[in-house]
């Protein structure tokens, strides 16, 4: 039995507040060193040094070199870009066709609604991941592709949300009041609902941050994500795993790059949900 | 309200179990429709064809070669008059011939897969609810404990992992460090002279790897999910009763909380197989496992239209049957659902 302090201490370390504060950290010193990439990596990512090919980490190459003699390091916080950009880019898109399908099917309701929760409950049952591999695949995998593709198939969790917060919003008074003013009905949409739906929609996107990536590094590990020679986490696995037994830290650090950044997202968006949903505080 | 009587109430729950199943049935044949109609037109209205392989990459076809191979497929016809050639065919159970260079029919080549994808996605998944479930409850009961506390830290760390990142992790632990484990393949060079029981065990040293990553992949949800499921019901007024009672907690827990956190576990399952198809293309590529997913991944990657189709249709099934059976589980474990046919 561990001393009655200690315990109060681990308590309070493995908090709500601790895992919003880690989560946030992680994010932005990610964010940060995918920006600032170009001025923190020691090599361009694509630069060979043609005698130092398969490297061990070392104080010269901390993490290492790849198979063409590029540095390791320099490619991760590159790759870091990538990553970034493809979950920002993939959850803004299914965000906005999420809300505004949840918008319009929950305020509309009758056919509108039905047609398009029918339409979310087919797009449910897609083995979506076959289908984003199929349509990647033959659109040539570069990264608008990827980053449409899997705003296309990840849409229909934010739509059944906003629509049940709409469908509870547009029988308050406010929106009731609006209506009367005469208010046209995207105003009521946009400028009266919408943002009392928000928060949980924020809350999703930063989970489908970490979605995003994991299915980017996914695609690219099985080679139809982004293509070489330009840096993606899932990429550098890929070529790692050809050389695992003589260069295993190629198979290591850009997953432990991916498991990080995929963690922080997750501890974020659910820390937040935790702190807005008053049921589960305790 | 009068209770009816055993005899009747028995008929009634069937029926209305009879009558959900076929609502439901009809409405899933409807989806599979919407499926394959969407599916096939994104995947033939998109650039490249399957007869790419035999003609642009060969310098020797010219455009004439390209046009007879279209004719031979078919493909030189309205995209509409295609689909609906398809559709017919696939009400007949006929899948068409592959159009890899192989031509063997789409559905003799998925059903010799699809046995070793099913297979060690029923072990794991069984491993999963083995687990994941006593951990939920565990954490549940005590919530906020020093133990929830290390079960989050865990799953949080399982919902980030990348499977394809774990699989090369346990392939250098297990395979290379220490040897113990072959890292690829289904089964070792010497396969056909060894014993039945030899025969199981190189399976299995084959297996272990695959099935302990879709494990791991799918632990993290469940027991996050049972937990959260378990601390719903704890809350309900009837456990309060049953404490009020002085019923002794574990019987609390087995007979009242559990029995109904397992409900939705039920229909978590049903939604988890799209997961569990999507994730064996990356576990089969990686351990090279002759199984659905690198079935799938080649057709792509050689536009194998029927085989593709064949592959989507196929798992669009299989998510819908995955629907139907947790809705009918559901039905028969919820006695809110068996009396009146509908879910509230």
């Amino acid at each position: 039995m561990l001393p009655f302090s200690i315990r109060n201490m681990l308590r309070g370390l493995l908090g709500h507040n601790l895992m919003l504060s880690l989560g946030l950290g992680i994010v932005l010193i990610m964010s940060l060193a995918a920006v600032c990439a170009p001025l923190l990596a020691p090599y361009p990512p694509t630069a060979q040094h043609l005698d130092h090919i398969l490297e061990a980490p070392s104080s010269r190459f901390w993490l290492g070199t790849d198979r063409l003699g590029r540095d390791v390091f320099s490619r991760l916080l590159y790759g870091g870009r990538v990553s970034l950009w493809v979950g920002f880019v993939a959850v803004g898109i299914s965000i906005s066709i999420g809300t505004m399908l949840g918008l319009i099917s929950g305020y509309f309701r009758r056919w509108v609604d039905e047609a398009i929760m029918r339409l979310v409950d087919i797009m449910l049952c897609f083995p979506s991941f076959f289908l984003i591999l199929a349509v990647i695949a033959f659109l040539e995998p570069d990264l608008t592709n990827i980053m449409v593709v899997i705003g296309l198939t990840s849409w229909m969790g934010v739509t059944r949300l906003v629509r049940a917060e709409t469908l509870s919003l547009r029988e308050r008074e406010f929106v009731a009041a609006a209506r009367l003013a005469g208010s046209p009905t995207r105003r009521i949409l946009l400028r009266h609902i919408l943002p009392n739906a928000l928060a949980p929609v924020l809350i999703t996107a930063t989970l489908g941050v970490a979605g995003a990536i994991l299915v980017e590094s996914s695609l690219s590990f099985l080679g139809l994500g982004v293509q070489p020679p330009t840096a993606s986490w899932g990429n550098m696995l890929m070529e790692g795993k050809t050389v695992i037994e003589s260069a295993p830290w190629l198979s290591v650090y850009p997953g432990l790059a991916i498991l990080v950044t995929v963690l922080g997202y997750n501890l974020l968006g659910e820390s937040l949900r935790d702190l807005l949903d008053p049921r589960l505080r305790r | 309200m009068d209770t009816p009587s055993p005899a009747r109430s028995r008929r009634g729950r069937f029926t209305a179990i009879a009558l959900r199943i076929a609502r439901k049935t009809l409405w899933m044949l409807l989806v599979l429709w919407g499926i394959t109609l969407i599916s096939f037109w994104v995947i033939h209205l998109a650039p490249g064809s399957p007869t790419d392989m035999e003609t642009t990459l060969n310098p020797l076809a010219g455009e004439a070669a390209r046009q007879r191979l279209e004719a031979l497929y078919g493909l030189d016809r309205p995209l509409y008059v295609q689909y609906a050639d398809w559709l017919l065919r696939l009400l007949h159970f006929d899948f068409g011939n592959s159009m890899s260079a192989d031509a063997r029919p789409v559905l003799d080549k998925i059903l010799e897969r699809l046995p070793l994808t099913v297979a060690m996605n029923a072990v794991s998944l069984a491993l999963v609810l083995l687990i994941a479930i006593p951990i939920g409850i565990l954490s549940a009961c005590r919530q906020n404990s020093l133990l929830d506390r290390g079960v989050t830290v865990l799953v949080f760390l399982g919902f980030a992992m990348p499977s394809f990142w774990l699989a090369l992790l346990l392939m250098l632990f297990f395979g290379i460090d220490l040897q113990w484990l072959p890292i690829s393949g289904l089964t070792s060079m010497d396969y056909a002279s060894l014993s039945p029981w030899g025969k199981f065990r190189d399976l299995a040293s084959h297996l272990a790897l695959p099935i302990l990553v879709y494990t791991v992949g799918g632990l993290a949800g469940m027991s996050r999910y049972m937990r959260a499921c378990m601390l719903e019901v704890l809350r309900q007024d009837y456990i309060l009763t049953a404490k009020a009672k002085g019923l002794p907690s574990g019987l609390i827990i087995r007979r009242h909380a559990l029995r109904n956190a397992l409900l939705p576990v039920i229909t978590l399952l049903g939604l988890s197989v799209p997961g569990l198809i999507g994730g064996s293309v990356i576990i089969e590529s990686i351990f090279a496992l002759p199984g659905l997913g690198q079935l799938f991944y080649t057709a792509v990657m050689a536009r194998d239209y029927t085989m593709i189709m064949g592959n989507l249709v196929l798992g669009a099934v299989l998510t819908l049957a995955g629907n139907l059976l947790a809705d009918i589980a559901y039905g028969l474990a919820d006695p809110r659902i068996r009396a009146n046919g509908e879910r509230n």
